[in-house]
């Protein structure tokens, strides 16, 4: 029964990803914490995982408030194209 | 049915909707240029096949729809590019450690790890290099994911991948930002 419960460092780093969406399912979760126990790469890996979330969600904030736009001259550029 | 004839007045399309689409195809491409051709090469199609807007939807919408298909192609075309530059990858992908990190790509502690840096701009700016570094498959389904916040059924639908396809994009993605991050950052 344990046996399906190991998995690699690649499997578990992946499911640590997918738990910084929320997306983990239960028996993800219960893997990767049993791959915690004998694995201290990967404990290091998750840690640092969730500071890196939090730099990228507060990146994140800022890029969605940007609003982006086509300058004047690239518009009237396209209506050009667009003509001819 | 009387059916209205459409007239078409690119110059409006421009000024309605230019702005709007560029928008849409900048939040899902990780090049701003790349989206103005997008939204270029959306326009043509657009005024190509104007015979076939049929007015069931909004001119926007049917804008968009013909993007949408523009950016699901150029998903396509930079995922099957032959010959693209190695990915640097972090694990063993075979024999007797398959799936073991690969020695010297094992994470390292970090010396400067500081919250006080969250707000720092040359943070940000070494995040947006090492995205840029991504290749380009990566570095599109990770900003989707994680900087524009798009649901995983979302992603999928547009770029029409599976789930555990967007889940290996994005922690190979994560893994080499985070080395990336290690080298260029908090142990720079």
């Amino acid at each position: 029964m344990f046996k399906n419960l190991r998995i690699t460092c690649d499997e578990a780093t992946t499911i640590c990803d997918k738990n910084q969406y929320g997306e983990a399912t239960l028996l993800e979760k219960v893997k990767l914490n049993i791959h915690f126990i004998r694995c201290r790469i990967c404990g290091v890996y998750s840690k640092q995982n969730v500071f890196l979330s939090k730099i990228y969600k507060n990146y994140s904030k800022e890029c969605k408030e940007k609003k982006h736009c086509l300058t004047k001259e690239e518009k009237e550029d396209l209506k050009h194209k667009l003509k001819t | 049915m009387l059916q209205e004839k459409i007239t078409l007045n690119t110059d409006k399309w421009i000024d309605n909707y230019a702005d709007y689409l560029y928008n849409y195809a900048v939040s899902r491409v990780n090049n701003s240029d790349l989206a103005k051709d997008l939204v270029q090469d959306t326009f043509f199609a657009g005024l190509k096949s104007a015979k076939n807007f049929q007015g069931k939807s909004t001119e926007r919408t049917w804008l968009v729809s013909i993007l949408k298909r523009k950016v699901i192609d150029y998903y396509r075309k930079i995922n099957s590019k032959k010959g693209q530059a190695e990915v640097r990858m972090n694990f063993y992908n075979d024999g007797e450690n398959e799936g073991d990190w690969i020695e010297e790509r094992v994470p390292q502690s970090w010396d400067n790890q500081s919250e006080r840096d969250i707000e720092n701009e040359e943070l940000k700016e070494q995040i947006e290099r090492c995205i840029d570094n991504l290749p380009e498959k990566y570095a599109m389904v990770f900003k989707m994911k994680t900087i524009q916040g798009f649901e995983t059924e979302e992603i999928c639908k547009e770029l029409e991948i599976t789930p555990s396809n967007l889940w290996v994009i994005v922690h190979r993605a994560r893994t080499q930002l985070r080395k990336c991050m290690e080298d260029n950052w908090f142990n720079n």
